[in-house]
C-alpha cells in the first residue's frame, strides 16, 4: 500500500513536466496511474471479502506511538476503489477540460489530492490519518483556487480551507484524547477497545472534537456553506473532491470510528440530529438554485447529511443503507457534475431554470444525465432506488424519535426528486424553441458521465455485482460484525415501498409548482443573509481586525523598540528569577587568566566600546563583528574549533549583510537624545549583567552533563563520525537541523520576496 | 567602485574559498567543518566576488538560482531521511557503507553525508538569495 501511495505522489512530481504536453495527452497519461491502482486494489477484493484485513506498518515516531501504518478492510477498500476508479475518469476528463491552458500545476495538485485521499482512507494510525486529512484540505485549497486571478475563487478557497482546517485541528485534538482514552493511536487497537473508550472520562470531549472535524469536512449544517462556495473550482475538481471523495472523508471517519465511538446516546443524538437537519436543509435549498453546480452542491450536502444521519442511527439496516448510499451518490453525482461541466464548457451557461433543448446538441451527454438523474430521483430500476428504499427502512426501523425520522427522510427525498427532474428536464428537454446544432462531444467528455451513469443502471439491475463483496465488507467494518447483505429492487409491498410511491407523487407535484413556490419564498431569502455564511464572514472580520490591531501594537516595525522590549523582558524576568532562586554563583579569580585570554577579553571590550561610541554605522557594525570574532577566539582557546569556525563564518556573512543594507541608509542625521541613551544603557547593562550572572552560576554548578558524555561516547559507534558536533547536527538531532534549515529557507524566501516587491515598486 | 586589488584578489580567492568549503563539507564528519560552515564560506566567497565584479556577475557564476539551491538542498535532506524508511528504519536513521576506491582507499559514505550536503546547499542558497538580492541594483 505504501508502494501504491508512493506511485501517486511520484506521479504528482512528474505532473508539472507532463503538463507541458498538450493537456489532453497529459490527462490520458496521468490517468494510467489511478487506473493501475484500481486493478491493484480490485485484486485485494477477494482477500478482503473473505474477511481479512491487510495491514502494513513502518515506525515513524515510535516514541509517541505514531506509526506510518495502513489498514485495508472492507470500508477502506470501497473508498479506495471509488477514489482510484472515479479518479481515472476525472484525469481523462480534466485533460480535455483544460485543453487551452497548460495544466501542469492543476495536475500536480490533483495528483497530490488523489494520494492524500488514498492515504486518508488507508491510514491505520490516527496521526497518519490526520496528516493525510490536512493534505486533502490543502490540495483542495489550491484546486478551488485554480483560477487564482479571480477574487471569488481565492475567497472560496480560503473559506473552504479555514472551515475544514479548523475542523482538522479539532479532529487532531480529538484523536489525541481518543488515543489517551484507548491507550493507542492505532486504529486496529482502538477497534478492539470500544467498550473501554466509551466508559472513559475523556470519551465525551474526544467524541465532540472528532465530530467537529467530521462535520466540517463533510459540510454538515451549520458548516455546510463552504461547499456551495467551493463550486468556484473547475468542474473536474467539484466532481472529484466536492462530491465523490473529499467531502466523504468525514463520513468515512464516522464510519471508521463507529465501532469505537458509536452506539452511545451522545453519538446517536448528535450525529443523527445533525445529519437529519443537513439532509433536509440541503435538499430544500438545492431545489431553488438556478446555477447547475450550486444545485449539485446543495444536493451533495443533502446526500452527506443522509449518510451521517444513517450512521447516527447506527442499526444494521441504517449502516447498510449508509454504505449503499455512499456508492449510489458517488455514481450519480460524479456523472451529473461531469455533465454540468460539459454543458458549461460547450454552451457557456450553467443555468438550469431557463429551458434549453440540449438533448439535440449533445445526445450522449444528455442520455448520461438522464441515467444519473433517474438514479438521483430514486426510481427503479436504478441503484438510487435501492438506496432510497434502504434509507426509508433505516429511518422506519430507528429505535427512537418515532415518525419524525421517516417524515424527514421522505421530505428530503421528495425535494431531491424534484431537483433531479429540474436538473435533467429543463436544460436538456425544456422549451420548444430553436434546436441547437448537433455536435458529438469528444470522448474524454462523455466517457466519465456515460460509465458512471451506466453503472448506476447496471448495479441497480444486478445488485449482486456489489452486495456480497463491497457492501458486505464495508458494512462489516462499520458494525464490527458480519451481517448478510442481499440487495434487491423488489421487496414486496411494505411501508418503505408505499413511502416511495408517496415520494414519487409528491415529488411530481413539487416539481410542477417549483416556480410558483420560488416566488413565494423570495421573501425568505432575506433570512438567508443571517445564515452561517454570514457568521463566517463576521468572525473572519473580527479575527482580521484583532490581528491588525495587535500587529500595530507589537509589530510596529521600529527595530530599536523590538530589541528594547525583548531585552527588558529578558532582563526583568531573568533577574527576578535569579534573585528569588536558591542557586548561588562564584566569582572566578580574574588573576588566573592567561595573557592570551586577557588579550582576547581586551579585544572584545575595545570592540564593544567602539561600536557604541562610533558616529558611523559602518564602523559600529564592523566593531560588532570584532566582538563576534573575539568570542570565536575564545572558542578556539577552549578547544571548540567547530563552533569557532561557524562563528567566524556567521560573523563574516552578517557583516557583509549589514554592509549591503547600511550602504543604502543615510548616515546618522540625528543622534539619539541623552535621556534615551541613558535608558538604553541601563537596559543593556541589565541584560548583560544577567548573562554574566548566568555564566557565573553555571560555573558554580559545575559542567557535568550526562548528555555530552553520551554524545562523546556514542558519536563514533552510532554515528560513524569523530566530530561530535557534526554527528549531533546531521545524525543524533537531524530532525532539529531539518527544522532549522527549513526556517532558514523560509527566511531566505521571505527576504527575497520582499526585495522583489520593492524592486517592482521602484520600476 | 572598482578596486584593482580587490578584483585581483577575488579572482584567486573565489576558487580557493570554494575548494575550502567543499573540503570543510567533506571532512566535517570527523574533523572540524561541516555543511553549515562550508556553506557560509562558499556564500562569503561568492559575495566577495560580488563586491569585486558586481552581484549580477556573481549570480552568473552560480550553477543555479539561489532559491533552486535551497529547494535542492531541502529535497536532499528529505531524501536522506526517507532513504532509511525504505529500509524499514525510522525516518532519518543514518545508513553507512564503506567504499573501497583506488585513490583514497577505504571511504565511508552514508546518508548523513547527503544530509550535510543538503544543509550546505540550503545555507548557500538562502544566504545568497538575501545577499545577491540586497546588492543587486548598484
Amino acid at each position: 500500500m505504501l508502494f501504491a501511495l508512493s506511485a501517486v505522489f511520484l506521479m504528482a512530481m512528474a505532473a508539472p513536466w507532463l503538463g507541458r504536453l498538450p493537456s489532453r495527452m497529459a490527462g490520458w497519461v496521468l490517468s494510467l496511474v489511478p487506473l493501475a491502482l484500481t486493478f491493484f486494489f480490485l485484486g485485494k477484493l477477494g482477500a478482503v471479502a473473505d474477511g481479512r484485513t491487510l495491514t502494513e506498518s513502518w515506525p515513524w515516531v515510535p516514541g509517541l506511538g505514531v506509526d506510518l501504518s495502513f489498514y485495508l478492510d472492507g470500508l477502506s477498500l470501497m473508498f479506495t476503489l471509488l477514489i482510484t476508479g472515479v479518479g481515472t475518469l476525472i484525469f481523462i476528463y480534466a485533460g480535455r477540460y483544460f485543453h487551452e491552458a497548460p495544466a501542469g500545476r492543476f495536475f500536480l495538485w490533483l495528483s497530490v489530492f488523489t494520494g492524500a485521499m488514498l492515504g486518508l482512507v488507508l491510514a491505520g494510525n490516527l496521526i497518519t490519518l490526520f496528516v493525510f486529512w490536512e493534505l486533502t484540505s490543502i490540495s483542495s485549497y489550491f484546486l478551488i483556487a485554480t483560477d487564482h486571478k479571480k477574487e471569488s475563487a481565492r475567497k472560496a478557497a480560503l473559506q473552504a480551507l479555514l472551515v475544514t482546517g479548523l475542523g482538522g485541528q479539532a479532529f487532531l485534538a480529538g484523536s489525541l484524547l481518543l488515543g489517551m482514552a484507548g491507550g493507542s493511536l492505532e486504529i486496529a487497537d482502538l477497534l478492539t477497545r470500544g467498550e473501554a473508550v466509551r466508559s472513559h472520562g475523556l470519551y465525551l470531549p474526544a467524541l465532540l472534537l472528532i465530530l467537529a472535524g467530521a462535520f466540517t469536512k463533510s459540510a454538515q449544517v451549520p458548516f455546510h456553506f463552504w461547499l456551495p462556495s467551493a463550486m468556484e473550482a473547475p468542474t473536474p475538481v467539484s466532481a472529484f473532491l466536492h462530491s465523490v471523495t473529499m467531502v466523504k472523508a468525514g463520513v468515512y471517519l464516522l464510519a471508521r470510528l463507529s465501532p469505537v465511538l458509536g452506539g452511545t446516546e451522545a453519538w446517536t443524538v448528535t450525529v443523527a440530529a445533525i445529519g437529519c437537519v443537513t439532509m433536509v436543509a440541503g435538499a430544500v435549498m438545492a431545489l431553488f438554485q438556478s446555477d447547475m453546480k450550486r444545485l449539485l452542491a446543495y444536493s451533495t450536502v443533502n446526500a452527506l447529511g443522509t449518510m451521517v444521519f444513517l450512521l447516527g442511527i447506527g442499526t444494521e439496516t441504517a449502516v447498510k443503507a449508509a454504505i449503499v448510499y455512499v456508492l449510489v451518490h458517488s455514481l450519480y453525482k460524479g456523472a451529473l457534475f461531469l455533465v454540468a461541466g460539459v454543458v458549461d464548457h460547450e454552451t457557456g451557461s450553467r443555468n438550469v431554470t431557463s429551458p434549453r433543448r440540449l438533448f439535440r446538441k449533445m445526445p450522449i451527454i444528455a442520455s448520461s444525465a438522464v441515467l444519473a438523474g433517474l438514479s438521483m430521483a430514486g426510481l427503479p430500476p436504478f441503484f438510487g432506488y435501492i438506496g432510497k428504499e434502504l434509507i426509508y427502512e433505516g429511518a422506519l426501523k430507528a429505535p427512537f424519535a418515532g415518525f419524525l425520522l421517516p417524515t424527514a427522510a421522505v421530505t428530503a427525498n421528495l425535494f431531491l426528486f424534484a431537483t433531479a427532474a429540474l436538473l435533467v428536464l429543463r436544460p436538456f428537454f425544456g422549451g420548444t424553441g430553436e434546436t441547437p446544432p448537433f455536435h458529438i462531444s469528444p470522448p474524454e467528455f462523455f466517457l466519465g458521465p456515460a460509465i458512471l451513469g451506466l453503472s448506476s443502471l447496471a448495479v441497480g439491475i444486478f445488485p449482486g455485482l456489489v452486495d456480497s463483496t463491497l457492501i458486505a465488507g464495508a458494512t462489516k467494518s462499520v458494525l464490527a460484525r458480519e451481517i448478510p447483505v442481499h440487495l434487491a429492487l423488489w421487496h414486496g409491498i411494505n411501508t418503505a415501498f408505499l413511502l416511495g410511491i408517496l415520494t414519487f407523487g409528491a415529488g411530481v407535484l413539487l416539481y410542477a409548482f417549483r416556480d410558483s413556490l420560488e416566488r413565494c419564498l423570495q421573501g425568505a431569502t432575506r433570512f438567508a443573509a443571517l445564515g452561517p455564511a454570514r457568521w463566517y464572514e463576521w468572525s473572519l472580520a473580527v479575527l482580521n481586525g484583532t490581528a491588525v490591531r495587535q500587529t500595530r501594537l507589537l509589530q510596529h516595525g521600529r527595530l530599536n523598540l523590538y530589541v528594547l522590549i525583548l531585552f527588558m523582558t529578558i532582563a526583568g524576568l531573568g533577574l527576578y528569577t535569579f534573585f528569588r532562586g536558591e542557586g548561588g554563583w562564584v566569582l572566578p579569580n580574574l588573576l588566573d587568566a592567561r595573557i592570551s585570554e586577557a588579550t582576547v577579553a581586551g579585544l572584545i571590550l575595545a570592540s564593544a566600546f567602539l561600536s557604541i561610541a562610533s558616529p558611523s554605522r559602518l564602523a559600529a557594525v564592523v566593531a560588532m563583528g570584532g566582538v563576534g570574532y573575539g568570542v570565536a577566539l575564545i572558542y578556539v582557546q577552549f578547544g571548540a574549533p567547530d563552533v569557532a569556525m561557524t562563528q567566524f563564518a556567521v560573523e563574516t556573512v552578517t557583516v557583509i549583510l549589514f554592509v549591503l543594507v547600511i550602504h543604502r541608509l543615510p548616515s546618522y542625521v540625528r543622534l539619539s537624545s541623552r535621556t534615551s541613551r541613558m535608558r538604553d544603557g541601563i537596559i543593556a547593562l541589565g541584560t548583560g549583567g544577567l548573562m554574566t550572572l548566568l555564566v557565573l552560576a553555571v560555573l558554580e554548578t559545575g559542567n557535568e552533563s550526562r548528555l555530552s558524555g553520551f554524545f562523546a561516547e556514542q558519536a563514533y559507534p552510532e554515528g560513524h563520525g569523530r566530530n561530535i558536533v557534526n554527528v549531533i547536527l546531521v545524525d543524533f538531532r537531524a530532525l532539529d537541523t531539518m527544522g532549522e534549515i527549513t526556517v532558514l529557507s523560509l527566511a531566505g524566501l521571505g527576504v527575497y520576496g520582499l526585495l522583489k516587491i520593492r524592486k517592482r515598486k521602484e520600476g | 567602485m572598482k578596486s584593482l586589488i580587490l578584483s585581483t584578489a577575488a579572482k584567486y580567492l573565489l576558487p580557493m574559498l570554494l575548494l575550502f568549503s567543499a573540503y570543510l563539507l567533506l571532512r566535517g564528519h570527523d574533523m572540524p567543518g561541516g555543511g553549515f560552515t562550508g556553506g557560509l564560506v562558499a556564500a562569503a566567497g561568492f559575495s566577495l566576488h560580488g563586491f569585486a565584479f558586481g552581484m549580477s556577475d556573481a549570480k552568473r557564476l552560480l550553477p543555479a538560482r539561489p532559491l533552486r539551491l535551497v529547494g535542492a538542498g531541502l529535497l536532499l535532506v528529505l531524501g536522506s531521511g526517507v532513504f532509511a524508511m525504505m529500509k524499514g528504519d525510522p525516518f532519518l536513521t543514518g545508513t553507512w557503507t564503506t567504499l573501497t576506491l583506488p585513490g583514497p582507499g577505504e571511504w565511508k559514505i552514508g546518508t548523513p553525508l547527503l544530509f550535510d550536503l543538503g544543509v550546505f546547499l540550503v545555507v548557500i542558497g538562502a544566504t545568497l538569495a538575501v545577499l545577491l538580492g540586497l546588492g543587486r541594483e548598484d
